[in-house]
């Protein structure tokens, strides 16, 4: 009885056991809310097809470009930290999955607001004032020429600052030209807001307010900090 | 010389079903409308007001940004509606064809070649097919509303033919299918307008 305990024990481990030599270290992670969560901000259309189209084919296309190298397994911070010694294939596609994760975990349902806590208090001091930082963050968006991201980051010497990069580029890049921790950032590639904005990118950004997730930047800010 | 903002040589409609009315118009209206403005804008601050767009890409690395990004954006779609129409479509004829199928093997030779031009090229920009200062034929592609005329250019040359591949240019039809978008553009190519350009040059 015991033995037959044991072959079960056994069989019913095979499967979990298979499960995690086929989980890659790399993982598309689910999207932490529903497609229509954000609505009537970021419309439900634009949410499917920016997650389950856009970020799957740079997570797709990232792990093409890593398969058989020892980037399979490397960290993203570590790939990042090098990229400038990288084909473009791995320094579009890896910025194109990292960005997005990040960026879906700046949104929630009934976000918005105004950051509490010391993320609250350093935009403040940083800015003059919560409004002064999202004036100067949005015009960021509007002034990126083409694709492209704003950040709020984490500099070397703690303080914050706002940046915008091209394309899937991002501050933890060793290409960046203002180099950080980012803790906070907003997509301005026209496929985040054009089926419902087209052309009116400052009305998407406004809108975009409603949406964000303070207590994610809160947190990376955090533990930006503690890294110092 | 005055700069005037083209009209579209045809409705919004009619390039459709290949191109849609919507994005036509808002293409043409809004941001071709908001290039031109802001380039007259920033041309205005500079000893080159005036000059012709030819004559300002040769120098644009010595000019604002303001001017590269509006004034590229206002010559290239201004380019981009007149190399289209809606009896466009079919294969070049005549000296064009000729060079085409001499530098590439074929007119599909050529196709991939300027449709893999334009689907690699990550984020904003534009493919083209241009003619060098030695009259031969080169496919290649920029960033944002660069072209091959700026002394910027990595590919200098004349360019005969553009294809906008800023996801303006068809995300309301084709989202983020763009490889879609590049084989309807080609059911409304102007060939005739392409090779007029082409003759003018090589002659
Ligand atoms: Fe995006
Ligand atoms: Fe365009």
């Amino acid at each position: 009885m015991k033995k037959i305990l044991v072959y079960f024990v056994v069989l019913m481990a095979i499967p979990f056991a298979l499960k995690a030599q086929q989980e890659p270290f790399h993982k598309f992670a689910p999207l932490p809310y529903a497609y229509d969560a954000l609505e009537p901000y970021i419309d439900k259309m634009t949410m499917e097809i920016h997650y389950d189209k856009h970020h799957r084919a740079y997570y797709n296309n990232f792990m093409a470009a890593v398969k058989g190298t020892e980037l399979e397994k490397t960290p993203m911070l570590s790939i990042f930290a090098t990229i400038s010694t990288q084909p473009a294939a791995i320094r579009n596609n890896a910025g194109g999955y990292w960005n997005h994760e990040m960026f879906w975990n700046c949104m929630k349902p009934n976000g918005g607001g105004a950051p509490t806590g010391k993320l609250g208090e350093a935009i403040t001091s940083t800015f003059g004032s919560f409004d002064n930082f999202k004036k100067q963050f949005a015009e960021a968006g509007v002034k990126r020429f083409g694709s492209g991201w704003v950040w709020l980051v984490v500099g070397k010497d703690g303080k914050l600052f706002i940046s915008s990069t091209a394309n899937q580029d991002n501050p933890l890049m060793n290409i960046a030209e203002q180099p950080g921790t980012p803790v906070f950032c907003l997509d301005v590639w026209e496929h985040a807001y054009y089926l419902k904005y087209q052309n009116k990118r400052g009305d998407y950004i406004n809108a975009w307010w409603n949406a964000v997730n303070w207590d994610f930047a809160q947190k990376l800010y955090a533990e930006a900090l503690e890294k110092k | 010389m005055d700069y005037q903002f083209p009209s579209l040589p045809y409705a919004f409609n009619a390039l459709e079903p290949h191109i849609d009315a919507q994005t036509m118009e808002i293409h043409y209206t809004k941001h071709h409308k908001t290039y031109f403005d802001k380039f007259v804008a920033a041309i205005k601050e500079t000893e080159s007001n005036g000059k012709s767009l030819e004559e300002i890409f040769a120098n644009v690395s010595k000019l604002p940004m303001a001017v590269r990004n509006h004034g590229g954006g206002l010559y290239n779609h201004t380019m981009f509606w007149e190399s289209m129409s809606p009896n466009g479509g079919g294969v070049p004829a005549g000296k064009l064809s000729d060079a085409i199928n001499a530098m590439y093997g074929s007119f599909e030779d050529f196709k991939t070649k300027f449709n893999d031009a334009a689907a690699n090229r990550f984020g904003s920009g534009w493919a083209w097919l241009s003619v060098k200062a030695d009259n031969s034929l080169c496919v290649c592609s920029s960033a944002n509303q660069d072209n091959p005329l700026m002394d910027t250019s990595d590919c200098p040359a004349t360019p005969i033919l553009g294809l906008d591949v800023w996801e303006h240019a068809y995300y309301l039809k084709f989202q983020n299918r763009r490889p879609e978008y590049i084989s309807a553009f080609w059911n409304v190519v102007n060939w005739e307008v392409i090779e007029a350009r082409y003759n003018s040059i090589v002659k």
